[in-house]
C-alpha cells in the first residue's frame, strides 16, 4: 500500500454520504459486457476461432443404437489426401471411459454401440469438407442387436444389460410418514413426457491447440471448465496443469454442455498431429452430439380429505436415461425428491427409476428433474380439484408448503417459500381482454400467419400452476466456487479485476460479478478476466446456482480486498478500520466523509485476495429416502390463458402472468430475461418441443422439424418478482434460471385441458391430441412394484 | 466444384446446355440447406441470382407472368390484387429473411409436396414457362410435379416464369403447422372460386407425394353452385355441400404419418381448412356481389 502521501485529501465539495450507490453496482440493470458486441453480430463465438495452421476434426458415429463392433478399418480414410489422423479407442492414451458422474462412456467406442450417433473413430484434415469425406471412408462392420428402446423393458429383469451394472442407473424410494395412510377422495393417473431438447443455437465447437511439449490449451464452450479438465486429464493421461482450458464465446447451454463432446477429441487430435485442431458439429450432428432432456412415465396417485387437504401421494416415477449415465443419478433424485410440488404432504412412497436404454443419452436441462414431476403433480392438483368439486387455485393454496414445511424427505424448509402468496399473485392478476370481435388479426389467433381459423371453433382456457426447485448442488456434494479480486490503480484511477472460471453461457454471470465487485468496493472501473482452469473452480453454470456460488465467492473475495484496504488506511489515519468505508473510489470516514483517495492510499500496490465459498452443507439420502438433501429452494407459479382451436387442435397462448420469489434481484433486467426465456421453454415443452425418437433414432435432428416458440408463439408476460431475502446466500439471493421453465408447462397444459375438456397427459401435446383425434395420455395404472 | 455465374438468360440456357448436371441456384433457401447437411454434393452450381430477367413480372392479358426469380416479399408487395391466394400462401412462408430471398422458381424446383406456393398456383390454373437454349415450352403445373423432388424439366431446361390467370374470384390459403409462424405445412389447402367459369379450383399440399388438385370435390362444389344457381343469387352454401366438400378434398389426399403429422389428423385438418376456406372465399363472393 503506497505511503508516499500521508495527507488526507481535501474532502470533495459534497462529501458523498454513505451507501451512495456506484454506478452499475448490484440492483442495477447494469449493461452487460457482451450485450453490444452479440447485437451487432461481433461477439466471437466458439466456432469463429480460428488458427491459421489448424486442422478440422470430424467425427464417425454409430448409425446404429445397439450394435457390436466387430472391426473398424481406417486404411482407406488415412490414403484420402489432405487427411492428417485417424484415430479409434486405441489411441486413448489414458482412461478409456469419461463420464459426469460415473465414467461409463467410451471416449471412443471399441466393442459395442448403445446408442445411435455414438462416436466411433476421429478424423483431422486440412479441410472440414476433406475430413467429412474421410469419415464416411472408415469401414466399420457391425454386428447389429436389437435395441432396448422402452424403459419399462430396460427395467425387467430378463432384458439384456445394457452395461455391466445392470439396467437402473438409480433407485430412490421415499418413505415418508404412514405407509398406509386413508383418504376419503383418490385421484390417480399417468403421465408422460416427451424429450425435450435445449436447442442451443451455438453448436459444439472448440479448438484445441498443442503447446509442444505434450501439453495442450483447449477453447471451448462448455459449462463447467474444471469438470472438463479433469475428465480431459484422465483420458489423455496427462497431468491436470498440462490441460489448460480457456471459456470461448458460448452460444447458450441450458445443461446440454455438462457433457463433454468435442472436448477429448479435438485434443487427441491435437496432440497426435501437433497442430491445432478446430470441432464443429452441424445442426444434425448436434442432435446426436448433447443429451437430451429426459423423458419420463410418471404413475401417481394423490389422496384427499373431503376438505381438500392431502393426505398422501404414491408415485412411480421412471426417466429414460438413454445409453449413458450423464447426469441421471442426480436428475432422478430432484425428481424424487421435488416430485409431490411445494405442498405440505404428509405421507409419501416414492419410487424414482433412472434407466439405461438404447435412446439418445440423457441428462442435465434447464429444470433437471423437476420438470417433468412438476407437470405430473400439477396435473394431478387439477384432477384432484375436478373429482373434489373445487377450485384448483383454493385446492392448491389450502396445501401451500410455507416456511417450516417438512418435505417428503424430511427436509424442513427454511427461509421464505411464499406459494400461497405467489399462486393468489397469479389468480388475481388482470385478466388479458376476450379475443377481439370483428375482423380478427390471424396473428393473434391459434395458427397464427397460417391462417388456419378467423374465430371459428376458438375456446379460450385459463390454467395455474406452481413448482419448486432446489438451488445449488444437493446430496452432500462438496458444491464451492473460487473467485479472485485484485484491486489496483495502474493508472491513477482504481480498478477492480475479478478472476473465476464461472461460465458465462448468456445467463448474465459475467454481469453479476462485475455488479458485485463494483458495489463491494465503490469502484466503477471493474474488468473479468476470461474464464480459464489457472484459477480454481468455480463449479458449473448449472442448478440456478452461479450468482449464489461465484456471486458468493466474488463478494467474499472482494470484502477480504476491502478489510485489507481499509487497515491500511485506518493505519495511516490512526483511526479505527470500522469508521472507514469505501464509496465511489473514496476512503469514507463516518465522521470525517472523504479522507483519501483510493488511487492514491494505492499508489502502485496492488491488493489482491483469492477466497473460496460453499454454501450451507447437504447431506445424503439414506435408504427410506430421507435427508436434508438439498442447500435451498425457489418457487414460481403461473397462469395461462390461451385460445384454443378446438377442431383444429392449435394453440395460442394469449397471456401468462407469473410471480416468482427471486430472493433479490441483483440485475432485474436478467431477471426479466431469465423468466421470459423460461416461460418460452416451458410453453416449448407444452405445445411443441420433441426430440421424436423411434427404434432408437431421431427423426426431427434439425430446426426445420424440432420446433421452438417463434415470437408468435411467445405471448406477452406479466412477471411479479418478488425479492423475499434468502437468510442462506450472499444478498439473499436465490437462483432465478429454472423455476419459470417448470411450472409454466402444467399451467399451459391446465388451460388447454379448460378450453377442451380433454385428458391430454402427454407433452408436448400434439394439434391430434388437443384435437381429440388421438389420446396419448398413457393409461392410468397403479404405481407398480419393480419387476 | 464448379459455379457458373451467367449474366443473361440466354447465356445460363447455354451453360445448362453445355453442363446439364450443374443444379441451378436461386434464393439457395433449400439448395444450402442440403449443401449444409450434406445431403447435396453437386458438381456444379449456375448461379441465377445476377438475371434480370428472372426477376421481374408483368401482366398480359388476363394473365401475369411471373420470373422465377420473384421473391416471396414481392409477391407479397406487388401481386396480391392479382393473385390474393398466391399472396397468402407467400405470407406463411418462413420469416422475414427467408421471404427476401428465397423465389417462386425454387419452391418450384424444390417440388416438395409442402411448397407453399404450390397449392394455390393449382387452384388458379398456372403453368410452368420452362426452357433451353433450343426451345420454350409451357406446362401446366399439375403436370410439373412427377414425385417429391422430381420435376418434368427435362436435361438442359430451367424454369423461366411461372404464368397464371388473374384472379376473377375470391381465393383463399390456409396452413397447418404446428407453431404460429416460420413453419412447414403439415398440410395445406387452397381455393380458388371462378366466376367467370363458374368454377372452382382447389390445391391440396402436404398430404401426398406431390401437390394434388381434388377434382372431385371441385365438381362436387361446381355442381351445387351450379345446380342452385348460386353463383347468380349469392345465396349460403347449404352446410352439408360444404361439408360433404371438405370431405372429398380429404378423400383426395393420400397423407402418410411423420414426424409432422399422422395420416388421421391431415385429412381430419384438411376437411376443416376446405370448409372453412369455401366459407370465407364465398363470404367475400357474396359482399362483392
Ligand atoms: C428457415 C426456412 C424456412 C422455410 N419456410 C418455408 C415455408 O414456410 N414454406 C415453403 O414453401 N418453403 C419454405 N422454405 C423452403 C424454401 O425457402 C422455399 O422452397 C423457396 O421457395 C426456395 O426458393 P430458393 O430461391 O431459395 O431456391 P433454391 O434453394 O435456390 O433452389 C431450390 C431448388 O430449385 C432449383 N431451382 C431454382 N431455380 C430454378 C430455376 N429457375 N429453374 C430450375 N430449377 C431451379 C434449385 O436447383 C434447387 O433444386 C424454408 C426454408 C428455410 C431455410
Amino acid at each position: 500500500m503506497s505511503r508516499a502521501s500521508t495527507a488526507p485529501v481535501a474532502p470533495p465539495v459534497a462529501p458523498p454520504k454513505e451507501g451512495v450507490p456506484v454506478q452499475g453496482g448490484v440492483g442495477t440493470s447494469a449493461l452487460r459486457p457482451d450485450g453490444v458486441p452479440k447485437v451487432k453480430g461481433e461477439f466471437a463465438y466458439s466456432s469463429d476461432m480460428w488458427d491459421e495452421h489448424m486442422l478440422w476434426g470430424a467425427t464417425v458415429r454409430s448409425p446404429h443404437p445397439h450394435a457390436c463392433i466387430v472391426s473398424i478399418d481406417i486404411t482407406d480414410a488415412l490414403k484420402h489426401p489432405g487427411v492428417h489422423a485417424v484415430l479409434t479407442h486405441e489411441d486413448v492414451a489414458g482412461r478409456k471411459t469419461f463420464g459426469l458422474e460415473r465414467p461409463d462412456q467410451p471416449v471412443l467406442a471399441s466393442e459395442r454401440v448403445r446408442y445411435r450417433g455414438e462416436p466411433i473413430a476421429l478424423v483431422a484434415a486440412a479441410h472440414p469438407e476433406t475430413a467429412r469425406r474421410a469419415a464416411e471412408a472408415v469401414h466399420i462392420d457391425y454386428e447389429v442387436l436389437q435395441p432396448v428402446t422402452d424403459p419399462e423393458v430396460a427395467l425387467d429383469a430378463a432384458t439384456v444389460a445394457l452395461h455391466p451394472s445392470g439396467n437402473v442407473v438409480r433407485h430412490i424410494h421415499i418413505a415418508h410418514g404412514e405407509p398406509d395412510p386413508e383418504a376419503d377422495v383418490v385421484a390417480e393417473a399417468t403421465y408422460e413426457v416427451g424429450m425435450q431438447d435445449q436447442a442451443f443455437l451455438g453448436p459444439e465447437s472448440g479448438l484445441a491447440v498443442p503447446d509442444g511439449s505434450g501439453g495442450v490449451d483447449l477453447y471451448v464452450s462448455t459449462q463447467w471448465l474444471h469438470v472438463d479438465r479433469e475428465q480431459l486429464a484422465a483420458s489423455l493421461a496427462l497431468a491436470p496443469e498440462e490441460v489448460r482450458i480457456t471459456l470461448a464465446g458460448v452460444g447458450g447451454a441450458f445443461g446440454a454442455r455438462e457433457d463433454l463432446s468435442i472436448q477429448i477429441h479435438s485434443c487427441m487430435l491435437a496432440l497426435t498431429t501437433n497442430r491445432p485442431v478446430k470441432m464443429m458439429y452441424s445442426r444434425e450432428e448436434s442432435f446426436y452430439g448433447h443429451v437430451h432432456r429426459h423423458p419420463a412415465r410418471l404413475n401417481y396417485i394423490h389422496g384427499a380429505t373431503t376438505s381438500g387437504e392431502l393426505v398422501f401421494v404414491k408415485a412411480r416415477l421412471v426417466f429414460d436415461g438413454g445409453a449413458y449415465a450423464s447426469s441421471s443419478t442426480a436428475v432422478c433424485a430432484n425428481a424424487a425428491t421435488l416430485c409431490c410440488g411445494p405442498y405440505e404432504v404428509p405421507n409419501a412412497l416414492i419410487d424414482c427409476y433412472a434407466v439405461y436404454t438404447n435412446n439418445p443419452p440423457c441428462g442435465a436441462m434447464r429444470g433437471f428433474g423437476a420438470v417433468q414431476a412438476c407437470f405430473a403433480y400439477e396435473s394431478q392438483m387439477d384432477l384432484l380439484a375436478a373429482k373434489l368439486a373445487m377450485d384448483p387455485v383454493e385446492l392448491r393454496l389450502r396445501n401451500a408448503a410455507s416456511t417450516g414445511t417438512v418435505t417428503p424427505t424430511g427436509q424442513k424448509i427454511e427461509g421464505p417459500a411464499p406459494v400461497a402468496e405467489l399462486l393468489t399473485r397469479v389468480r388475481d392478476a388482470p385478466l388479458p381482454p376476450p379475443g377481439s370481435p370483428g375482423t380478427p388479426d390471424i396473428r393473434e389467433l391459434p395458427g397464427g400467419v397460417s391462417n388456419a381459423t378467423h374465430g371459428e371453433a376458438v375456446r379460450r382456457g385459463i390454467g395455474h400452476a406452481a413448482g419448486y426447485k432446489n438451488i445449488c448442488y444437493s446430496e452432500g456434494f462438496d458444491d464451492y466456487a473460487t473467485a479472485r479480486v485484485r484491486l489496483s490503480a495502474p493508472a491513477g484511477e482504481p480498478v477492480v479485476e475479478v478472476h473465476t472460471a464461472a461460465a458465462e453461457v448468456g445467463q448474465g454471470v459475467a454481469t453479476i460479478q462485475l455488479q458485485i465487485a463494483r458495489t463491494e468496493l465503490g469502484v466503477e472501473a471493474a474488468v473479468l478476466r476470461p474464464a480459464d482452469t489457472s484459477i480454481g473452480s468455480s463449479g458449473s453454470s448449472s442448478a440456478s446456482r452461479q450468482t449464489w456460488m461465484t456471486g458468493g465467492a466474488v463478494k467474499t473475495a472482494c470484502e477480504a480486498v476491502r478489510e485489507r484496504v481499509l487497515s491500511t488506511a485506518a493505519e495511516v489515519l490512526g483511526a479505527e478500520p470500522g469508521e472507514l468505508y469505501l464509496s465511489n473510489g473514496l476512503v469514507m470516514s463516518l465522521e470525517l466523509g472523504a479522507v483519501y483517495s483510493l488511487a492514491e492510499l494505492l499508489g502502485d500496490t496492488v491488493v489482491e485476495a483469492t477466497r473460496e465459498y460453499r454454501h450451507a452443507p447437504t447431506s445424503p439420502l439414506d435408504a427410506n429416502g430421507q435427508g436434508n438433501a438439498h442447500a435451498g429452494f425457489a418457487f414460481a407459479a403461473h397462469r395461462a390463458v390461451v385460445d384454443v382451436d378446438v377442431e383444429l387442435g392449435l394453440v395460442k397462448v394469449v397471456d401468462i402472468a407469473t410471480a416468482q420469489d427471486v430472493g433479490m434481484a441483483l440485475n432485474p433486467q436478467a431477471v426479466e430475461g431469465q423468466i421470459e426465456g423460461g416461460i418460452a421453454q416451458g410453453i416449448g415443452l407444452a405445445l411443441m418441443e420433441e426430440v421424436q425418437v423411434i427404434d432408437g433414432v431421431i427423426r426431427n435432428p434439425s430446426f426445420t422439424d424440432y420446433l421452438i416458440p417463434t415470437s408468435l408463439d411467445m405471448p406477452p408476460v406479466h412477471a411479479d418478482v418478488l425479492e423475499l431475502g434468502d437468510p442462506g446466500s450472499p444478498y439473499g439471493v436465490k437462483g432465478v434460471g429454472e423455476p419459470p421453465v417448470i411450472s409454466s408447462t402444467p399451467a399451459v397444459v391446465a388451460a388447454v385441458r379448460a378450453a377442451t375438456g380433454r385428458a391430454l397427459r402427454r407433452i408436448p401435446m400434439r394439434p391430434d391430441d388437443v384435437a381429440g383425434l388421438t389420446d396419448r395420455s398413457p393409461a392410468g395404472e397403479a404405481p407398480r412394484e419393480p419387476r | 466444384m464448379d459455379i457458373y455465374r451467367p449474366a443473361s438468360w440466354s447465356e445460363a440456357l447455354e451453360v445448362k446446355r453445355g453442363a446439364p448436371e450443374s443444379v441451378p441456384l436461386a434464393g439457395g433457401t433449400d439448395l444450402m440447406v442440403d449443401l449444409n447437411f450434406g445431403r447435396a454434393r453437386p458438381q456444379a452450381l449456375l448461379d441465377l441470382t445476377r438475371l434480370a430477367e428472372l426477376a421481374g413480372w408483368d401482366r398480359d392479358n388476363g394473365r401475369v407472368r411471373i420470373g422465377a426469380g420473384v421473391t416471396f416479399t414481392t409477391l407479397i408487395a406487388e401481386l396480391a390484387p392479382e393473385l390474393p391466394g398466391l399472396a397468402i400462401a407467400s405470407r406463411t412462408v418462413g420469416s422475414p429473411q427467408i421471404r427476401n430471398r428465397a423465389t417462386l422458381g425454387g419452391n418450384l424446383g424444390t417440388a416438395s409436396p409442402a411448397g407453399d406456393a404450390l397449392p394455390p398456383l393449382l387452384a388458379a390454373g398456372a403453368e410452368v414457362e420452362v426452357a433451353s437454349a433450343a426451345r420454350s415450352r409451357r406446362i401446366p403445373l399439375e403436370d410439373f410435379f412427377i414425385a417429391p423432388k422430381v420435376t418434368a424439366l427435362e436435361g438442359g431446361e430451367l424454369i423461366a416464369a411461372i404464368v397464371v390467370p388473374v384472379a376473377d374470384g375470391p381465393q383463399q390459403y390456409s396452413k397447418i403447422g404446428t407453431r404460429n409462424a416460420m413453419v412447414i405445412a403439415t398440410v395445406s389447402f387452397a381455393l380458388a372460386l371462378h366466376p367467370g367459369r363458374r368454377r372452382v379450383g382447389t390445391g391440396i399440399g402436404s398430404a401426398a407425394p406431390r401437390p394434388l388438385r381434388a377434382t372431385e370435390a371441385e365438381d362436387f362444389i361446381g355442381g351445387v353452385l351450379a345446380e342452385h344457381d348460386l353463383w347468380s343469387s349469392g345465396a349460403p352454401i347449404p352446410e352439408p355441400a360444404s361439408a360433404r366438400f371438405g370431405e372429398l378434398v380429404a378423400a383426395a389426399a393420400q397423407p402418410i404419418d411423420d414426424v409432422r403429422g399422422t395420416v388421421a389428423y391431415r385429412r381430419h385438418a384438411l376437411a376443416v381448412l376446405a370448409r372453412r376456406t369455401l366459407a370465407w372465399a364465398w363470404s367475400d363472393y357474396r359482399s362483392a356481389a
